[in-house]
This record gives C-alpha cells, sequence and structure tokens, in this order.
C-alpha cells in the first residue's frame, strides 16, 4: 500500500490541538503516506491545569471542587476518590444511607459519561443522529442528579465522611423513573449503531488492540474489557456497596468482550450502560428500604487528616482513577497523586495508529473513550 | 460490508429515524419557556447584606478567592454608663466575581451567619467579562429568587438544630445570663426579639425573609448571635418556646445602638 | 431548443432556470434543517421569518455576506477564487436542461441526459481546485478523496442513465420521461438504486461524504472558505440534491405522468422529486459515512456489476418489445 514505492514524500500532519475528533485540546502529530498513517505521537498537555499542586494547597473539600473538574464527564467519581482516601486516612466509617446513595450516584454517573460517548463516537463516524439522541436520555438523569446536588455536572456533593445534603422528598422515585427512561431511549441508540452494515464496516477489525498492550500500557476500563481482560475493581477490590452488587445474586456484571476492536468497545459501552442502570435500580431499592438515618457525619471545622499515606484507587467511567494521598497531619494534603484512566488509554495510541488510514485513525480514537482534561490534569 | 441497501441493520437505523420523526420534539424553546430548575441549583449566590459579618470566612474558604470583601470597625459607645464600649464590624464591600467563581457552594455552606444563599437563576451572562463582577447592591437583589429549601427524604434524620431545639432548655444558662453585669438590659431588650423570629420570620416564603429581619433588628441578633445558623432551615419544626440562648463569644450588644 | 429563440425568450428562460437554482436549494435546505431535526427529536430553527423558522437560510445567506473573505497567504489565490463558482455552476447548466414538464424547460436540448453527466462531472472539479489552491493538508486530503470519489460513482452513473436511455430509445431527458410506463419503476429499479447511491456520491451526501468528513479532515476542500464562497460552495451542496432528485424523478419515476399531467405536469415532477430529496437527508440522519476505500469496493463489486446486469435486462427488454 501507500505510494512510497515512487518516491512521494511523507507528509507530517498535525491533528489538534483544535480538531474535531479530539473532544478538546489532544494534538496527534502524524505523518501520512497518503492517507496512510506511518507514526502518530500524542502530544499532550495542552490543557494541564496543575490540579495535583493545587491539590497541596486546598483543604480536603476545596480540593472535591477541582478534583471533579480533571475528568470533567465523570465529576462524581472523581470526587468519590479524593474523599475515599481521605476517609480511610482518617479511619472513618461512613453510613450507610451515604455509602448506597453514594454508589447509586456513582453508577449514574456512568450512566452519564457512557452516553456522552455512544453519542459522540458516532458523530465522529459520520453519525450525527445518536449524539441528540444521548445527550436527550443524559438530562433525564443529570435532571435528578441537580436535583439533588444542585449541580449539573460538577455535583460537589461528597464530603468527607457522607455526602453534603439528604434526598428530598421523593427524589428516589424520580431516579426510578429517570432510569427506565434511559434504558428505553438506549435502545434507539443501540438500533441506530449497533446492527448497522456501515459502522460495522468502519469498526470490525479496526484498531485491535492485544491484552499484552493492554498491559503493557496500563489501559484499564471498557477499553480492556473490550480485549478480554477481565478487570474490574467493582468486583475486584470492591468499594462503597459494590461487593454486595457484585456479590452473588447481585445485579453487577463485569461486561467483556473478545474482539478488541472499535466495535467490542462500543458494545463493551453499551452493555455497561445497560448494567450500570441495573445497579442503580438495585440500589434505590436497598435506599428506599432502608432505615432512617445519617447521611453524614459531623465534621470538626478544621479537618485535619492523620498523618499517612493511602492510595485509594476507583473504577471510573472510563478505566481505574487512582488517588494517591500523602498526609503530614495538615489540613492539606502534602500530596495527592493522579492516576487517571485516560492517560494511559491515550498512550497506547502509539502502538495501535500506524499503519491505519486516515479515516480509521479517527475510528480508533474515538473508540478509546478518553476526556483530555483527564489526560492532562 | 457493501451491500447497503439489502441488509436489515441499516433499514434499522432508517425505522428509528423515521419513528422519532413522527413523535413530537423534546426541544424546550428557552427563552419563550423558562426551565423549571430545582430549588437546590446552584445559579448565583444571594446575600442578605444584613447578616453578613465581614467575618471573610467565605472569602478565605473560597478555592480560587473570588470573593472580595472590605470592612471597618466602627466603636458603639457603650450604653450604660460605666458600660464598656464595643466595636462593630461593618461591611463596606461584599463582591464576588462570577468570571471566576467555581459555583461550588462552599462560601454559602461555611456562612455562619446565613448571609449568602444559592438561587437558580442563571441569566446574568454579559457582554464585558468585567460585569461579572457583582457588587453587594446586585447581590442582595438576588436574595428574592431565592426558593424555599425541599422538604427532605422520609428516610432523613432529623437535622441537627431540630433535635437540639427539641432538647429541653438547659437551665443554668439563663440564670448565668441574667446574672452578666452588662447582661441585664440586652438580655431584656433581646428576648421578645428572638421570641418573635419563628413567628415573624414567616421561614416557607424565605425569599422576603430579609425585610422582616431587618426591621425586627435581627442582623444586629446575628452579629453576635452564634446560635443564628443553629437556627438555619430547621424553624418549621422548632417548639414555639424561645430557643436555648446563645453562649456569645463576646457579651451580646444592645440593639438600640445596632439598628441606629 | 429551437434555432429561432428570440433575445427575450433567451432571457426569460435564463431568468426562469437562475430562480429555479435559487429557490429549489432553499426549499430543500430549509426541509433539511425541518427533516433533520425532527429525525432527531429538536425543533430546528424556529424563529427566523416567524413560521419554523423558514426564512433560517436566508438568514445564514445574510451573515454570510457580512463574513470577512479570507484568503489564506499561502493559497493559490486565482483557483482558490474560482473554486466555489466552478463547483455551482455546473448545477445550473444541469438545471437548465433538466424538464420539469413536456413544455417546461430551460434548454431542450437533443441528448440532455449527456448534458446533465457532463456538467455534473466538471462540479466536482471545483471541489479538487478548492483542495489544491487552500495551501491546506486537510484540503488536499479532501480534495483527493473527492477525485478518488468521481472514479468510484461515474461509471455507474452512467450506466444507469444508459440503461434508461436504451429503454426509451432516446438520450434526451424529456424523451425518457414521455416513453417511461409505471411498469419501468420495477424492470429500471437497479438502475435506479445505482444512480441513486451514485448519485448520493457524487454531491458528497452523507453515507459518501468523505471528502468532507467533518470530524476527519474538518471540512476537506472547504476548510479554508469563509463568507459568501463558503456560502457558494453550500448553495452547491443543495443544489446537487435538488438536480439528482429532479433527475430520478425524470428518468425513473415518470415525472409529469399522473392525473391532469396537462396543467399540473410540473408539479408531479417536483412531488416526484420530494420523495428522493427525502431518501438524502434521511439517510444522513440514520448512517454513519463509509470509508473511501469502502466506497470504491461498493462502487467496483455492487453498483457497477448490478449496472451492467441491468444494462442486459435493459437490452432483453428492448428487444423483446420491438
Amino acid at each position: 500500500m501507500g505510494s512510497g514505492s515512487i518516491g512521494s514524500a511523507d507528509m507530517i500532519l498535525n491533528i489538534g490541538p483544535q480538531h474535531p475528533a479530539t473532544h478538546g485540546v489532544l494534538r496527534l502529530r502524524i505523518v501520512v503516506d497518503g492517507e496512510r498513517l506511518v507514526s502518530a505521537d500524542p502530544v499532550i498537555g495542552y490543557m494541564h491545569r496543575g490540579a495535583e499542586k493545587l491539590f497541596e494547597v486546598r483543604d480536603y473539600r476545596q480540593i472535591i471542587v477541582l478534583a471533579n473538574r480533571h475528568d470533567w464527564l465523570s465529576a462524581f467519581s472523581n470526587e468519590l476518590g479524593v474523599v475515599l482516601a481521605a476517609e480511610e486516612l482518617l479511619g472513618m466509617e461512613i453510613p450507610e444511607r451515604a455509602t448506597w446513595t453514594r454508589t447509586l450516584l456513582a453508577e449514574l454517573q456512568r450512566t452519564l459519561s457512557h452516553l456522552v460517548f455512544l453519542g459522540s463516537y458516532p458523530l465522529e463516524l459520520g453519525a450525527i443522529t445518536p449524539t441528540f439522541f444521548a445527550f436527550h436520555e443524559r438530562e433525564a438523569i443529570q435532571a435528578v442528579l441537580e436535583e439533588l446536588s444542585g449541580g449539573r455536572l460538577h455535583y460537589m456533593f461528597n464530603r468527607v465522611g457522607g455526602l453534603k445534603d439528604d434526598h428530598p422528598a421523593g427524589w428516589l422515585d424520580r431516579v426510578t423513573k429517570a432510569v427506565a427512561d434511559v434504558r428505553a431511549g438506549l435502545a434507539d441508540i443501540e438500533g441506530l449503531l449497533m446492527t448497522n452494515e456501515i459502522l460495522k464496516a468502519r469498526t470490525v477489525g479496526v484498531g485491535v488492540l492485544s491484552p499484552e498492550l493492554i498491559k503493557a500500557y496500563g489501559v484499564t476500563g471498557p477499553i480492556a474489557r473490550a480485549s478480554g481482560v477481565d478487570v474490574d475493581l467493582r468486583r475486584d477490590a470492591p468499594y462503597l456497596a459494590y461487593g454486595e452488587l457484585f456479590g452473588e445474586g447481585g445485579p453487577g456484571r463485569v461486561v467483556t468482550r473478545t474482539g478488541g476492536d472499535a466495535y467490542a468497545r462500543l458494545s463493551c459501552l453499551f452493555e455497561q450502560t445497560y448494567n450500570s442502570l441495573d445497579i442503580a435500580d438495585a440500589c434505590v431499592a436497598r435506599l428506599s428500604e432502608m432505615p432512617r438515618g445519617p447521611i453524614n457525619q459531623r465534621l470538626p471545622k478544621v479537618l485535619k487528616v492523620p498523618e499517612g499515606e493511602t492510595y485509594a484507587v476507583v473504577e471510573n467511567s472510563l478505566g481505574q482513577n487512582g488517588y494517591f494521598l500523602v498526609s503530614r497531619g495538615d489540613k492539606t494534603p502534602w500530596r495527592m497523586k493522579l492516576r487517571t484512566a485516560s492517560f494511559n488509554n491515550i498512550g497506547v495510541l502509539v502502538e495501535m495508529l500506524p499503519g491505519n488510514l486516515v479515516s480509521d485513525m479517527v475510528s480508533i480514537m474515538g473508540s478509546m473513550f478518553f476526556v483530555v482534561g483527564d489526560v492532562d490534569k | 460490508m457493501s451491500e447497503r441497501g439489502f441488509l436489515p441493520g441499516v433499514f434499522k437505523g432508517l425505522g428509528i429515524t423515521m419513528k422519532t420523526m413522527a413523535r413530537p420534539a423534546v426541544t424546550h424553546e428557552y427563552p419563550d419557556a423558562r426551565p423549571d430548575l430545582p430549588p437546590r441549583s446552584r445559579g448565583v449566590i444571594a446575600l442578605v447584606e444584613e447578616n453578613c459579618t465581614s467575618c471573610m470566612l467565605c472569602a478565605r474558604e473560597c478555592p480560587d478567592w473570588c470573593i472580595y470583601i472590605e470592612g471597618h470597625k466602627e466603636t458603639i459607645p457603650a450604653t450604660t454608663p460605666g458600660g464598656r464600649e464595643r466595636q462593630r464590624n461593618v461591611l463596606d464591600r461584599f463582591a464576588i466575581d462570577y468570571a471566576l467563581c467555581m459555583y461550588c457552594g462552599i462560601c454559602v455552606e461555611v456562612c455562619p451567619f446565613d448571609a449568602l444563599y444559592w438561587s437558580p437563576q442563571f441569566e446574568y451572562a454579559e457582554f464585558d467579562i468585567q460585569d461579572l463582577l457583582h457588587e453587594k447592591e446586585r447581590l442582595g437583589q438576588w436574595v428574592q429568587t431565592v426558593p424555599v429549601p425541599p422538604a427532605l427524604d422520609e428516610r432523613a434524620p432529623d437535622a441537627a438544630e431540630v433535635v437540639s431545639a427539641n432538647k429541653p432548655p438547659r437551665v443554668p444558662r439563663p440564670a448565668a445570663a441574667a446574672g452578666d453585669a452588662t447582661g441585664a438590659v440586652s438580655a431584656a431588650g433581646e428576648a421578645p426579639v428572638r421570641r418573635e423570629r419563628p413567628a415573624g420570620g414567616d421561614r416557607p416564603a424565605r425569599a422576603e425573609r430579609p425585610a422582616p429581619e431587618a426591621a425586627a433588628g435581627a442582623p444586629t441578633d446575628a452579629t453576635t448571635d452564634a446560635a443564628t445558623p443553629a437556627t438555619r432551615d430547621a424553624e418549621p419544626a422548632a417548639p414555639p418556646e424561645p430557643p436555648e440562648p446563645a453562649v456569645p463569644a463576646e457579651p451580646p450588644v444592645a440593639p438600640e445602638e445596632e439598628t441606629s | 431548443m429551437g434555432a429561432a429563440m428570440s433575445v427575450w425568450e433567451v432571457v426569460l428562460r435564463s431568468v426562469a432556470v437562475l430562480a429555479a437554482f435559487l429557490v429549489l436549494p432553499l426549499l430543500v435546505g430549509f426541509m433539511e434543517h425541518k427533516v433533520m431535526a425532527h429525525m432527531q427529536a429538536r425543533l430546528g430553527p424556529m424563529y427566523a421569518g416567524g413560521f419554523h423558522g423558514w426564512a433560517q437560510l436566508i438568514a445564514d445567506a445574510a451573515k454570510f455576506v457580512q463574513k470577512d473573505d479570507l484568503l489564506p497567504t499561502a493559497a493559490d489565490k486565482g483557483v482558490f477564487r474560482l473554486a466555489p463558482s466552478l463547483a455551482l455552476i455546473p448545477y445550473l447548466v444541469a438545471l437548465a436542461v433538466v424538464p420539469l414538464s413536456p413544455s417546461i424547460v430551460g434548454a431542450d436540448a437533443p441528448a440532455s441526459a449527456v448534458v446533465v453527466l457532463a456538467a455534473t462531472a466538471v462540479g466536482v472539479l471545483g471541489g479538487l481546485m478548492a483542495g489544491w489552491a487552500s495551501a491546506n493538508k486537510y484540503s488536499l486530503l479532501g480534495g483527493l478523496r473527492s477525485a478518488a470519489q468521481l472514479i468510484a460513482y461515474e461509471l455507474p452513473m452512467v450506466l444507469a442513465v444508459a440503461s434508461v436511455a436504451l429503454a426509451a430509445g432516446t438520450l434526451s431527458l424529456t424523451g425518457i420521461a414521455t416513453e417511461w410506463r409505471p411498469w419501468w419503476l420495477l424492470w429500471q429499479l437497479p438502475a435506479a438504486f445505482v444512480f441513486l447511491a451514485g448519485g448520493c456520491a457524487e454531491i458528497q451526501r452523507p453515507p459518501f461524504d468523505m471528502p468532507l468528513a467533518d470530524s476527519e479532515i474538518v471540512f476537506g476542500p472547504y476548510t479554508e472558505y469563509s463568507g459568501l464562497r463558503f456560502a457558494l460552495f453550500l448553495l452547491a451542496e443543495y443544489a446537487g440534491i435538488v438536480l439528482m432528485s429532479l433527475l430520478m424523478s425524470v428518468m425513473f419515476l415518470g415525472a409529469w405522468h399522473g392525473p391532469w399531467s396537462g396543467p399540473l405536469g410540473w408539479l408531479w415532477t417536483i412531488l416526484k422529486a420530494v420523495p428522493i430529496a427525502f431518501l438524502f437527508l434521511w439517510f444522513r440522519n440514520s448512517w454513519p459515512r463509509l470509508r473511501e476505500d469502502q466506497l470504491q469496493r461498493f462502487a467496483w463489486l455492487v453498483l457497477v456489476p448490478l449496472a451492467l446486469v441491468q444494462l442486459l435486462i435493459t437490452a432483453v427488454g428492448v428487444v423483446m418489445m420491438r
């Protein structure tokens, strides 16, 4: 393939930092021979906001404000990592209602995040309609999340020791309704895509990611599971209420595929979204039969986390997000290191892209489900 | 792959778009149809200026320092012969730069005197970024739009304030307050005001609250009354008897001077 | 096209064709706004013009006129300026020979089917020139893609037209439509399908919009264009839909054949073109985009053989009927 044999020069093409397929400011420096990629080099950091450094001069409540912004599609799960780390160092017991509400919100958050990708990935392949469907479904969940937390994207609802506020009256019923609506709407998005021959032509066998590469680059989340790497922290290292949900008879399933191609990743995402909705339903059922009880703990005016270090890791929507917290007993962390899923998931592009066409590059990149803020932090 | 026209997959897509077209659109025509936002929506921060003691807590807790507070101290002469002079903080400037604000709500959360509230209003876009700096007059106008907080789930525990308000009043304290050298007049002047609050405060219509409070001399109360935050959001359930008296850090100030 | 056409008649016909050329694409554009919106559970533009945003495209044109006409420093300036017109004018030429009824036609050329095919093939040059002259790598890729696409759809389209021309025994569009009989719907169905697919690729509509592919190569040849020149490209796209729909109507759907075809023939032609235009919009809303090489594969492995088979069927049919 290619025209190298007739002595034409390769072309260096900058995809981004401003390009429709990069969801922000990722830059790919690619060398193309005609339309075929010879090499691809992700250039990151255009959106570096120094989050980790800022954490060092913020107390644990202020960190939540910043932490929910690196992966802006899963703000709640990001907050969760921070508070889980702090609670672990504090040795704090979380009220049961807080644990289950957090689990519920984390799954709703996962649905929200997945819906964005279920809408935007087809957009990169030229299908415009799923985006609108997906954003409409998102609206239903965002409405209940806003009712609870006051925020649509940046909930700022976790606190060390629980959640900021209790449920408004009747909120759980509205969650149930939203979940049912989304489940119905999701079927339409799926119908537009998964059986479509054009979509299959663009994704089946495109960008196959081997389990070896996944392990070498630390790829996690739905992308890894689409290649048959059966890792999900919700089952393997349960936090919150996941131990029960993913246990015997629970609704939690670890969704895996074996194809490892873009189609498998998309299909994995679809099934995982359905599963998240099931888990959300289970959480609602559990919360509605729970006795009265607190949803947070009374904290001292100045919260100081005792000296020590811990690593809290959560299964975020896009993969494993780790929060390494080192405290010297101050009201701010001494160091808080972020391990974000997108960063590793982007790294493997170097291996995946060369040899593909420009069109497939977009198809592969879109199927890696990343958030640039989560890459650059 | 290429048999575009004859396989069901592509037709399924056509069917779904056609089905959607036959259904009504989901669009809300926004400027014509207003969104119905929940009461907790973080749209804009309203300032009840009378409640602010320029204690700077919000400005210090703000993660990106978008609150500007300036104030000065005023000396209030003693009300009784031989009494002590008091100092009082006067708020000169309170401004929030919405170009910087991250809408986290920490300021509202930390305010010990109920001076800050969230309002779901969001229509304050400006052509000039400098106009996003709202001074206290503008922040005060939002107060009218502050909604009543939602009722809580029946599984939610009583708020700490309700629990403490339901406790039997602690007996020794009022005696101690009455025995206080400066307390005799001020406690007498204060008590009727405090009794008025649950009735005059009219909690369900919280939006209108600042005005009656100002009339009742409540802000003066707030400047020194550490119990004020405890009554927040809890009054519908609060018993009509006088709430637990304050344990002021400083001795309370007589209301007459404050209102002047 | 009588030899003795007076100057006034020429002017009148030209103005009529130009008016149709300017109005019909706007109608298609409006239809696209609304169809697309409702297929996506939206409302689409609702303000411009009052009634369901009917004047949105006019408002857009007013906006485009006011925009700065940017010219990249490294661009091949003459070619860059010329490209939009070259993309647009061939469609105008082609539209001039498309009959709405036996009497309503801009210019009744004896081999109008050939004129249409030739003119639309020139239209692609506009995209090629824009792609080259923009001095932009994305534009270049887009230009080359549209050149590659040309190779894919042109042959099947010509074969499809050849089939109906053979069936009717004439190369004149008016003649083809006059000879049309309802059972041709079945007889010429494969040709109609080939022509529809080829036409979709010709006017670069999804699922064959690879030369534009906004998520891959930004906007292909149009990346560097702004203002009025960009608007011309957009107009060319809608004019393309108009032309392809009318051609489908004339060649495969029997144009003016229908009740009261005497006075209302032109209306029948247009009414039959509307569902075809709707199809183009429907495809766009329902399907993703193919890859350039997949289109080639589709064209050479499906469309060309299908068109050849159709030609054979047509030939057999013609022989048997004579």
